[in-house]
């Protein structure tokens, strides 16, 4: 029975190949995809079946059997291998239900099964791959350039060292203390949900780099002592309120209460 | 009714026509006073305070030298840490210690002090205004007229000295059509913000955005207030998308889905910045206006009242996006003289 699946697909396999490989070319002249962009092609053909058999099973009840999205689902095609294992990996994808944002949650996949999902869809068409572990180094960054960056282009909505921070009708920036460099890398190239595309022209690697560095550098522990989650005015006012002015006014009680 | 109520009042005879001083209340013994051994307890839990301050202010010393400040950064935490918390510590036991010895130790007795009166007598404040009457008799200031001019011109001119130069240092320059333009010129390239970079129209991808200062921004005099008033979101939107932008009729402002709009928000001028790429929605943090970046970035949502302004751009012939002109409206929030 396996075997007679696989052989019908295999009979259909490069029709199929061939329209996918048409639309691809099409989204990409749409898109103008800046020439960083390659497929990837080191994913053996094992690894994009078994994809594409998690994919049906899993993926394909909203973004469509061929991935070719919906009125509210985007298409997958052209997204490339860094979308795919950001979105999945993180627990992002799938969906617990559908709406503009979607919250981190435990991953459903082993990291194997990520990257044959992450093969299988950039056999869809070309598309930004994912990062190699020198390209998210902290180490081989500069924090401070990637300060001046992250001010400009990244705190407005993430807070200025990456706490995260509200956004319009209940939509908000998750805080990046716990998120992989690979995972930053991916999520300033390919835009995922709200967040635009911050793509290699904007920010080159090197810049990414610079990034991750400086909010590696921003996690615990606090040189400053205790950050209070870094929110700003409501947590230290909160803080200064109540446990500050707590003592105040119990030691202006004991003074004015009758020792007996 | 009220006069009737008045009588009855002022009839009633248990009210006394005057209070009279209640004095003070009786004495109560704490328990100290009273037992020896409370006595002594409080005693000690004073000793033992001050003794809190002494290890405190030990402590602050032993951290002094025991945590220096080396160049790895956590040393400055604890190095932090360790002098504070001796120093508070011997602060709060010196504090709360003489604080208990006067509350338990020191006498409780209650003890009244008559206010004594605030006016000098008769006697004194007489001399006083004979004083000033001599005195403005023996200057004659009422019969020498030039005099009396002379001094009057002097105190009223002398507060100039004062005043001119502080009205002067509030501020020099008060050109108000500085408002209405920005360094942006036809055929100035757009460049990323901060690196300078120029910015071609093939590197804006769908979804992008591109935070744009003018390219040479630091050439400029004054680039940093030059900057404040230049900077420039750019975003591109599938051209599906894009409903409009403020192109007047027989213009075109936007670039193949690439359009620009002043990052500076109408409402009081906090950059807006955190655009949402799915809603194509722009939103200021301050104040939550929202800005339609797919419908000439009108306001959506808040207390914004004009939508951002459009800077026109095209592309050079080298393929650079470029400025085609300043922006057409003053930037910002309303000012007086900007009249709409």
């Amino acid at each position: 029975m396996k075997a007679l699946a696989a052989r019908r697909h295999h009979r259909f396999a490069p029709v199929v190949l061939m329209l996918l490989a048409l639309l691809a070319t099409g989204a990409l002249y749409a898109v103008m995809t800046p020439t960083t962009a390659t497929a990837d092609t080191s994913a053996s053909a094992e690894d994009i079946e078994a994809g594409k058999q998690l994919f049906q099973a899993n993926c394909a009840t909203c973004h469509g059997v061929g991935a070719g999205g919906a009125d509210e689902v985007p298409s997958l095609i052209g997204v490339g291998a860094a979308s795919v294992n950001f979105q999945v990996s993180t627990g992002r994808m799938p969906m617990q239900a559908s709406g503009p944002q979607a919250p981190v949650k435990p991953a459903q996949f082993t990291d194997k099964q990520v990257d044959q999902l992450a093969a299988y869809v950039a056999s869809l068409g070309a598309g930004p791959s994912v990062p190699t572990a020198e390209m998210v180094d902290p180490a081989l960054g500069s924090p401070s350039n990637g300060a001046a960056l992250f001010r400009t282009n990244c705190a407005m909505c993430h807070n200025a060292v990456g706490a995260g921070g509200a956004l319009s009708e209940g939509k908000w920036a998750p805080a990046l203390w716990d998120t992989t460099p690979t995972n930053l890398y991916q999520a300033m190239l390919t835009g995922p949900q709200s967040m635009p595309v911050f793509n290699d022209a904007n920010l080159t690697p090197e810049e990414k780099r610079d990034v991750i560095s400086y909010l590696v550098e921003q996690r615990e522990p606090s040189v400053g002592g205790l950050s209070l989650g870094s929110l700003g005015p409501v947590s230290e006012g909160l803080w200064v309120f109540v446990i500050g002015m707590g003592i105040l006014i119990g030691f202006a009680v004991w003074i004015g209460a009758k020792s007996s | 009714m009220s006069t009737h109520d008045k009588n009855t009042e002022l009839e009633r005879s248990d009210v006394p026509a005057a209070f009279e001083d209640p004095g003070l209340p009786e004495h109560r013994y704490r328990m100290g006073d009273t037992d020896p051994a409370a006595n002594k307890r409080s005693e000690r839990q004073v000793v033992v305070l001050f003794a809190i301050s002494v290890l405190g202010a030990v402590g602050a010393l032993v951290a002094y030298f025991a945590l220096p400040l080396g160049s790895d950064p956590m040393s400055v935490r604890w190095a932090t840490l360790g002098l504070g918390l001796g120093l508070a510590l011997s602060l709060l036991g010196i504090g709360t210690g003489a604080v208990h010895w006067a509350k338990t130790l020191m006498s409780d007795h209650e003890v009244t002090e008559k206010r004594k009166p605030i006016s000098s007598d008769q006697a004194t404040r007489d001399a006083a205004v004979q004083a000033l009457v001599d005195g403005a008799r023996d200057s004659a200031i009422a019969r020498r007229g030039v005099l009396k001019g002379a001094v009057l011109s002097a105190l009223a001119i002398f507060p100039l000295t004062i005043a001119v130069p502080l009205i002067g240092s509030v501020g020099g320059d008060w050109n108000i059509s500085k408002f209405r333009h920005t360094v942006w010129r036809k055929g100035r390239r757009l460049a990323i913000d901060p690196s300078g970079r120029p910015i071609k129209a093939s590197d804006v991808t769908v979804g992008s955005v591109f935070h744009v200062i003018p390219d040479g921004m630091r050439d400029e005099e004054h680039w940093m207030e030059e900057k404040a008033k230049a900077v420039v979101l750019l975003v591109r939107l599938d051209e599906r998308d894009l409903k409009g932008d403020q192109s007047p009729s027989g213009e075109t402002w936007s670039y193949d889905g690439i359009v620009a709009y002043s990052k500076i928000c109408t409402h009081v001028g906090c950059p807006v910045a955190l655009y949402e790429q799915q809603t194509h929605h722009l939103l200021c943090p301050c104040h939550q206006s929202t800005f339609d970046i797919a419908d000439g970035a009108k306001v959506v949502f808040g207390p914004a009242n004009r939508p951002l302004p459009q800077l026109p751009i095209t592309v050079d012939a080298e393929g650079y996006l470029v400025a085609q002109d300043d922006f057409a409206e003053p930037i910002g929030p309303s000012f007086w003289e900007r009249l709409k």
